[in-house]
């Protein structure tokens, strides 16, 4: 049941969509209807599946990339106090700044190649891996502290054993955030210079009113996007059991 | 395991004032924690008993405390603390919360695992060992953090009303089980509930009034824990809730 749940959503979705298409009369360069998108997506498959497969492989780096720096400024601002006040201007900074602003950039810097859009993606994705990381670590339980102090635990240890276990919850949270966030900047960097990928297929798309290959690419884009926030999700669930969820969510 | 070959050292505490701007928790409490034996501080919620630990444990620095040891050595680094929460860290199994002391300190974990199963097993954990403990009852999970405390293996255990969240019967069998374990060991139990002091306490100090005031010790007869059915204990338990109640009326 609770499977089929997000199918009938989808179905509902694809009803309203053809219904859509005609109760207005729109002619297909504005609104494709499904069955024509669906046949565009069985024609070119595998031109789109290898362009997908590039824009994916953007993402899951960026999201690496991402995740492993935002998780590395969390812990330096955490452990070193100081560093706040130097550290925290920059990175915010870094994300008052639209991307759409950085990427002609990123591309002259990282080339049209997949670089470019790597560091895209890690550019959004880091600043929520950080804030919630950061987050979880300056919340540490009072109690485990003061029990830790009194064991004599030093500061390295105590981060190691306490304070980032502790925090793992909230760096999760920020990790599913990245994880649905990440194909904002992959598609962007693609859009602004790339010879490849699902941005690339896009604006080409888009520029010869070829809205039905424009649809395709999209579903493909959303699929892959649901399907990397639930591989994150579920790798999280495995990694990080202890994580109480007290409200039930059915 | 207290050790026998070195013999309890007393310890004795000076506090100057704790508050807030006009709010007073006490202007000075002076007491003795005798070598070897249960101390009970026995006091209502808000009095300050839990701030009065942390200062005595040195987590909390924000107030004078003078602590000294008839031994002449510093208190810091013998101490064990065992608070009202359990404190056990979730994503770790009850062995490893059991030698989390080891782990803080970059110590010989596997060499204690021995040590620490055996001690799991006389609280009746033994089977516990690789549960987690959001599996374990509150009873269990109090167990469990005793096990922690002892296997710090401390001359001086503080302990902030560890047993107050149990029901009646655990906490009488929780109550036996400390008793005996930390017996010979130098122990600080701070508490609200009278009978608590009375079946564990061989000194027992009730703190009262606004600010706090501590009365000198009362040495109850008999050897602690001191059976429910102790023909002493009623009235005893009666005077001191009198008194109790006497200073929060006081006080208000």
């Amino acid at each position: 049941m609770n499977a089929l749940r997000p199918l009938a959503v989808f179905a509902g979705l694809i009803a309203l969509w053809q219904a859509i298409v005609w109760a207005a009369g729109l002619p297909p360069f504005i609104l494709p209807a499904p069955a024509r998108v669906a046949a565009t997506l069985a024609e070119r498959w595998d031109f789109l599946f290898a362009q997908a497969a590039i824009t994916l492989l953007e993402m899951a780096l960026g999201l690496v990339a991402g995740a492993t720096f935002g998780a590395l400024c969390a812990l330096a601002l955490a452990q070193v106090p100081p560093l706040r006040r130097w550290l925290l201007p920059v990175v915010i900074a870094s994300q008052a700044v639209p991307i759409f602003a950085i990427a002609p950039l990123l591309v002259i810097w990282f080339g049209y190649g997949i670089a470019s859009k790597v560091v895209a993606a890690a550019l959004v994705i880091f600043f929520a891996v950080t804030s919630t990381f950061y987050d979880g670590l300056t919340r540490t339980e009072r109690g485990f502290l003061d029990l830790a102090r009194v064991m004599g635990a030093s500061p390295w240890r105590l981060l190691v054993h306490v304070r980032v276990p502790a925090a793992l919850p909230a760096l999760a949270s920020g990790l599913r955030v990245a994880a649905v966030i990440a194909p904002i900047g992959a598609v962007i960097g693609e859009w602004v210079g790339a010879s490849a990928g699902l941005g690339f297929v896009m604006l080409h798309a888009n520029a010869r009113m070829q809205t039905d290959l424009m649809f395709a690419a999209l579903f493909i884009l959303g699929v892959v996007g649901v399907a990397l926030y639930h591989v994150v999700d579920l790798l999280l669930r495995r990694l990080i059991p202890w994580q109480p969820v007290t409200v039930s969510q059915d | 395991m207290p050790d026998a070959s070195s013999p309890a050292f007393s310890v004795s505490v000076r506090l100057g004032r704790v508050g807030w701007r006009d709010q007073t928790l006490w202007d000075s409490l002076d007491f003795t924690l005798a070598g070897g034996q249960w101390t009970c501080l026995l006091g209502a919620s808000g009095i300050g008993k839990t701030t009065l630990l942390r200062l005595i444990a040195g987590i909390d620095d924000s107030a004078d405390a003078a602590v000294a040891c008839s031994d002449g050595a510093p208190l810091r680094g013998r101490v064990a603390w065992m608070a009202q929460h359990d404190l056990l860290l979730p994503w770790l199994s009850v062995l490893d919360n059991a030698l989390l002391g080891e782990r803080l300190r970059g110590g010989d974990r596997r060499g204690r695992r021995g040590a620490a199963r055996d001690l799991l097993a006389r609280v009746g954990l033994g089977d516990k060992c690789d549960a987690r403990p959001a599996s374990l009852s509150g009873g269990e999970r109090q167990r469990a953090a005793l096990v922690r405390t002892l296997m710090e293996d401390r001359p001086v255990i503080l302990m902030d009303e560890p047993f107050s969240a149990l029901d009646a019967i655990t906490r009488l069998a929780i109550q036996d089980l400390a008793a005996r374990l930390l017996a010979g060991r130098t122990v600080l139990l701070v508490t609200h509930d009278p009978r608590e002091a009375l079946r564990l306490g061989h000194r027992i100090h009730v703190m009262s009034g606004k600010p706090a005031r501590l009365e000198p010790a009362q040495l109850p007869h008999g050897v602690p824990p001191r059976a429910l059915d102790d023909p002493a204990l009623p009235a005893m338990e009666a005077e001191i809730v009198r008194r109790l109640a006497d200073s929060a009326g006081a006080g208000r």
